[in-house]
């Protein structure tokens, strides 16, 4: 007989009750309630409620410190929960991870690899503690070698490999044992365009073709964007938003219309939320951030209204919006400044 | 919610890969070969301390010889290989491994697998028993080529080896126990410093009747005393003498239990350090 690789796949009846006091329907790969995590008091995840059905791509998205990376290692029995509850795979993080270490794979932020191993002989370690047998644990490398397209270089020491290999082998590692669902955190930060764009394609062929489940952290927006069924917004550990990328963005209106001026763009407010059209506007530092069904036939009418107020305009932008928009919207800043603020500090 | 359809390849025919518990051996072999295949990829840190062994085994021989020469019966070679051999095994341990995997979040890794957490820290201990066992193989060569030999036999040989090589699993405990306390390697290359209360406050170079005040009463505490007592048995006397090699299983079982206690503490606060961390 030969070995196929195939999911576990989890449905609804398949996906077992681990807790009995957990009061919600166990129908979702994975499923928290309230979960929280505190350190010394202070919250990194403040009551995250997460339904996440079998086979769909969830992208987590948030700025640096928002609370991504606790929730997956809270979600992959890394990390205790100091509140709430969470099932993943069926089974409780807290009352039987062994059981969920079973049904997920995991490629943390850093890659976490042994530097003196050869890439063969940690993914075949990887599969040996998943409990493969032999003939599978062969097929499933010859496997895995395709797909992390790492070729001879699966014989040489860690150590040796670039960045994006080292990123290819450590997402083999995650999936040696054929997880039912598969956690990447910021999957593709720090990598170039092309490796992005290839770990792009294996996410969404694991989804479409095995039907894994993928929660997927990320701050960055188009990543979210391309790849999410589902996204969730998080800040300060809560999330704050949740739909599909349109729905998200639709919240924001049709068109957004961007004026950066010089002084204080709150002035302008009045004058510009009266243009016809304009379904809202918010300043945000040295911007104003209009809201529109039908962008070109407002356009004019905020030049003229901006104009009327006395401030500078440096430039006036239509465009559709982005879920750096809702972000926007919902948090009162821009998600990629968080995350330039943060790398500076 | 958006409505997603999701297609799938459903599970054909074939054997379908499914993750379940390898059990506690397959998981201890699988880390100790992961350790033992990365000895060969490390010489600095078994290579030293053979040659040490080898060099003061040579150096002492040529230096106390004659002190203790003119006493009937005693073979001052067979005496000191003893310590040739804890100088070659003390403080043999895969322990800087184990933080380098703290260090690259490898450890992270196995803990996400369904491995049993102490096979984790057994499976080194594992290689690290072996390693010593071979390490022990140019010192007893060195010894036959210098005119040791073994009144107990093959069986003694072994005897020798396995105390040895237990002894370095105890000693190793500590170097565990700071490892995954501090993940250090600083604080892991400093347990060395353990090494010398216990192969110097005692019998390491004089037979203990000639060691006096304070030196004398020191030794009687340290259980390396023992060790070497039991160890020189296998050499010295005419057959097995059992008190003396019960009285260094003893010591040996006593660091022992102390080292393991408290690497063993040490992991548990490690895996639940990085559970809240």
């Amino acid at each position: 007989m030969s070995a196929v690789i195939a999911p576990v796949r989890g449905s609804a009846q398949e996906i077992t009750r681990a807790d009995p006091r957990f009061s919600v329907p166990a129908s979702y790969a994975i499923h928290t309630e309230r979960l929280a995590r505190h350190f010394s008091g202070v919250p990194a995840v403040d009551g995250v409620d997460l339904r996440i059905p079998p086979g769909e791509i969830y992208g987590f998205l948030g700025p640096n410190g928002a609370g991504k990376s606790t929730t997956v290692r809270m979600l992959c029995t890394l990390l205790s929960p100091t509140g709430g509850r969470a099932l993943v795979a069926g089974h409780d993080i807290a009352a039987a991870p062994g059981r969920v270490r079973l049904g997920i794979g995991v490629a943390l932020q850093d890659a976490a690899l042994d530097p003196k191993q050869t890439g063969s002989e940690l993914l075949r370690l990887q599969g040996r503690l998943y409990g493969l047998g032999n003939r599978a644990l062969v097929r499933r490398l010859a496997e895995l070698a395709e797909l992390t397209e790492l070729g001879d270089a699966l014989d040489r020491p860690i150590g040796t490999y670039s960045g994006g290999m080292k990123r290819r082998l450590d997402l083999a590692a995650a999936l040696v044992h054929n997880p039912q669902i598969l956690f990447l955190d910021e999957p593709t930060t720090g990598l170039d365009p092309a490796s992005r764009a290839r770990v792009w394609a294996e996410i969404r062929r694991l989804n479409q073709q095995l039907g894994m489940t993928i929660f997927l952290t990320t701050q960055y927006l188009e990543e979210a964007d391309e790849l999410a069924h589902r996204v969730g917004i998080i800040d300060h550990g809560r999330i704050v938003a949740e739909g599909t990328p349109g729905e998200l963005k639709r919240s924001v209106g049709t068109d957004v219309i961007v004026a950066r001026v010089d002084g204080d763009p709150a002035v302008a407010l009045p004058l510009v939320q009266a243009v016809p059209g304009v379904r809202g506007a918010e300043a945000h530092g040295g911007e104003l951030v209009i809201a529109t069904g039908d962008g070109a036939a407002a356009i004019s009418g905020v030049a003229v209204a901006l104009a009327k107020c006395a401030v500078a305009v440096r430039d006036l932008t239509l465009r559709t919006p982005t879920l750096d928009d809702v972000f926007l919207e919902l948090t009162g800043s821009h998600i990629e400044r968080k995350n330039g603020k943060e790398d500076l500090s | 919610m958006t409505a997603v359809t999701y297609t799938t390849v459903p599970p054909a025919s074939r054997e379908v890969i499914r993750a379940r518990p390898a059990g506690f051996l397959h998981d201890l072999a699988a880390i100790s070969g992961r350790a033992l295949r990365a000895v060969p990829r490390d010489p600095a840190a078994v290579i030293p301390p053979v040659f040490i062994a080898l060099f003061f085994f040579v150096v002492n021989i040529a230096t106390l010889k004659k002190l203790t020469g003119n006493h009937p019966g005693f073979n001052y070679t067979s005496f000191e290989m003893a310590t040739a051999i804890l100088l070659g095994v003390t403080g043999i341990s895969r322990a800087p491994a184990l933080v380098l995997d703290v260090q690259t979040h490898y450890l992270d890794r196995l803990l996400l697998t369904p491995v049993r957490r102490t096979a984790i820290l057994i499976g080194h201990m594992t290689a690290d028993v072996t390693v010593s066992a071979v390490l022990t193989a140019p010192i007893l060569i060195l010894g036959a080529i210098l005119g040791v030999r073994f009144p107990t036999g093959p069986l003694g040989i072994a005897a020798f080896v396995l105390m040895a090589s237990l002894w370095s699993l105890a000693f190793a405990g500590f170097s565990y126990a700071i490892a995954l306390k501090t993940g250090n390697p600083a604080a892991v290359n400093s347990a060395f410093l353990l090494f010398f209360p216990f192969l110097f406050l005692t019998s390491s170079y004089v037979p203990r009747g000639q060691l006096s005040g304070w030196l004398s009463t020191v030794a009687g505490f340290n259980p390396v005393t023992y060790l070497l007592q039991g160890l020189r048995s296998l050499v010295l006397g005419n057959g097995w003498q059992w008190l003396q090699l019960a009285q260094a299983a003893a010591a040996i079982a006593v660091v022992g239990l102390i080292s393991m206690t408290l690497c063993f503490v040490a992991l548990r606060g490690r895996v639940k350090r990085n559970s809240q961390a």
